[in-house]
């Protein structure tokens, strides 16, 4: 509770309407900051509801976790499985198709959130009219634009309903292998416009590097600070978004742990529980809960590897790392630059895959030795996702957990809210239109897949509520 | 005349219904013509703006703050469609319906494999939202006029249903598009 001398400023992200995400900030008699929240409303449940099901339900059940990538919930869990029934390598077309399946995934993620969501901040500024500053905003003023966008989503949702059977809530990975392969039909039907998926994100790519170098001195300090970073990371220190080991870097780039099993990730991670949040705080156990707090997602993702296996992307990511003299990147608002790099590595990397004859291969699923435990990694879109069961005799699952990627950036999302909070209200009684929007503007960099009603469409109306000391309401606004 | 309005809320649910009404692709472009966007995720409309021809609901009840968007929906909605297996039966959420819901927390804030969690505390900070004891398909909370089942509907679905309510024809979808999945 707050003391007798201080007002509490409440900002209600759309969960007071759809129930996700809010802010809470509480002012001295100075109105100096002393504590801002981001707060997770929702709770489902799903570690112990999935217990008792039969462990093979796991890849179509958990991808429930998530409408907007649902493939990394599916692939991560089918990773787990694969384990249980004993698989430790799957056949190249099995593995391919997963991971033509996830690119799909990463391509159509990044395309929605950079034209659905951000691209409004862009093109038309933090303190723009909020009215045009949307995506239908987008479609209006740069229609050019908008379309890109929906073609783009439209590519990845396609790859995605040729290797799950849907777009949404597929079921192609099966605990050790994959239930289709690709015909030559499909394949050709993606091929014909790959040229121009290839050109449209490095368009978008030069937005986001343009916006992000032209306005440096002002995203600069914008809701950052420095932090260790987390991915998965293949043997030889490329980027690999499907599989990998573990790698964590402080902000200075010091390795803190490298090449980890991820199956033995209990060893290395832990999660705080706070009584004002339903998401958890993840931690580094060797650092401790006040100082092992991470990033992940893109910007740790391209902080963390020796480098990029395509040679667009690995173009951009030297331009990307000689801003920061070769340091790693710890300006929050980079996400968005990083997010784009994906964008085209991922369909540089469905490039690839599409010309790999294995794709039309038809073995397609391997059996093992059963186990009783699985855990499946992968890099989600917004950061590394973690999936451990443990199965019983009957093929029942008895244990689940489940650390998914934005639970990561709790504490990240969190010290961006205070951090613009500070910046910005400090000494101010109001609250301002500008707070409203930086502070929305610094919770989306991460792509936020909590809220998903915000951070899906981008836009986050926030209703503001100031009270005094008293508890008395004395202003309220909305951002319309 | 004024074009009719539509909103749109996610309540318990995993935002796949919203997605799938992104994957009418295209025709979103289409859609922007026929129709207003009122209160929904999609825009910056907090509050509702007037009465709309049409709310597309996803996700049940699991929450005190479900039910009130919900309620809020029925009052200023003509048709209320519930869209996506959540919606309608609670989908994969209210697979905790059998489980008393102490369970579910303790699983996840005191005996998860990886949680640490010296005070024993168990998240309830008066600004975070009660759990209902179970969740509620939407019909058991407010009238729905309409189901459009699917995990998620597929989009040809979403977009004929509310074509054909937009336009006042009747409303007629082949098996393919209402089976469930």
């Amino acid at each position: 509770m707050s003391n007798s001398k201080s007002k509490r400023v409440i900002i209600e992200p759309v969960t007071r309407v759809e129930g996700h995400g809010k802010v809470s900030i509480l002012l001295d008699e100075n109105n100096k900051v002393t504590q801002a929240r981001f707060h997770i409303v929702e709770f489902r449940g799903f570690e112990r509801f999935v217990q008792g099901r039969p462990y093979w339900e796991m890849p179509v059940l958990v991808q429930r976790l998530c409408g907007i990538c649902p493939v990394s919930h599916h692939l991560a869990a089918a990773k787990a499985m694969d384990k249980i029934v004993g698989v430790d390598k799957l056949t190249p077309t099995a593995e391919k198709m997963r991971r033509l399946m996830h690119y799909g995934q990463m391509f159509q993620s990044h395309a929605l959130h950079f034209f659905h969501l951000c691209s409004p901040d862009l093109l038309f500024g933090f303190d723009a009219d909020p009215k045009i500053r949307n995506v239908i905003g987008v479609a209006i003023k740069y229609p050019e634009l908008a379309v890109q966008g929906v073609m783009m989503r439209k590519y990845g949702q396609e790859i995605i309903k040729a290797t799950a059977g849907k777009k949404i809530h597929g079921t192609g990975a099966i605990p050790g292998g994959i239930n289709k392969n690709l015909s030559i039909a499909e394949r050709d039907v993606f091929l014909k416009d790959l040229k121009q998926m290839l050109e449209w994100s490095k368009g978008a790519l030069k937005i986001a590097k343009d916006y992000t170098v032209a306005n440096l001195d002002t995203l600069k300090p914008f809701g950052s600070f420095d932090s260790n970073h987390l991915s998965l990371i293949r043997k030889d220190g490329a980027m690999d978004l499907y599989h990998g080991n573990l790698r964590a870097i402080t902000a200075d780039g010091k390795k803190i742990f490298d090449q980890v099993d991820y199956s033995n990730y209990l060893d290395y991670i832990a999660e705080e529980v706070k009584s004002w949040s339903y998401m958890k705080f993840p931690f580094i156990k060797s650092l401790g809960p006040k100082k092992g707090w991470y990033r992940v997602g893109p910007l740790a993702r391209v902080n963390t590897c020796d480098f990029i296996d395509t040679p667009l992307a690995e173009a951009a990511r030297k331009e990307f790392m000689a801003v920061t003299g070769g340091r790693p990147n710890n300006i929050t608002m980079a996400y968005h630059w990083a997010r784009m790099i994906e964008l085209l590595h991922s369909i540089e990397k469905i490039d690839e895959l599409l010309h790999d004859k294995d794709l039309q291969g038809t073995n397609l699923v391997v059996k093992g030795q059963r186990r009783n435990e699985g855990v499946g990694l992968i890099e989600a879109p917004r950061g590394t996702l973690f999936h451990h069961y443990k199965v019983n005799d009957d093929d029942q699952v008895v244990m689940a957990n489940l650390i998914v990627s934005t639970t990561h950036n709790n504490e990240p999302m969190n010290l961006a809210v205070q951090k613009v909070a500070a910046d910005f209200i400090d000494g101010v009684p109001n609250i301002t239109e500008g707070l409203l929007n930086r502070i929305e503007v610094a919770i989306r960099a991460y792509d936020p897949c909590l809220s998903c009603a915000t951070h899906a469409m981008g836009k986050m109306p926030l209703k503001v509520t100031l009270f005094d000391y008293q508890g008395n309401e004395i202003a309220s606004k909305t951002k319309e | 005349m004024s074009k009719p309005k539509i909103a749109t809320a996610s309540l318990a649910g995993c935002f796949g219904c919203h997605m799938s009404i992104l994957d009418i692709d295209e025709r979103i472009l289409k859609l922007i013509e026929l129709v207003d966007f009122d209160k929904s995720p999609i825009d910056d409309i907090k509050e509702f703006t007037g009465r709309c021809a049409v709310g597309l609901i996803e996700g049940g009840c699991a929450n005190e703050e479900n039910v009130r968007v919900l309620q809020d929906f029925r009052k200023h909605c003509d048709i209320l469609i519930s869209v996506g297996d959540c919606a309608i039966m609670g989908g994969i959420p209210a697979m905790r319906n059998n489980i008393p819901l102490k369970e579910c927390l303790d699983e996840a804030y005191l005996n998860g494999p990886t949680v640490h969690n010296p005070e024993n505390i168990t998240p309830n900070d008066k600004e975070i939202p009660l759990c209902l004891d179970r969740v509620y398909p939407c019909h058991e909370v407010v009238k729905i006029d309409y189901h459009l089942p699917g995990c998620p509907p597929s989009a040809d679905t979403i977009w004929q249903a509310l074509v054909a309510l937009l336009t006042n024809k009747p409303l007629e979808l082949p098996y393919e598009l209402i089976k469930y999945d």
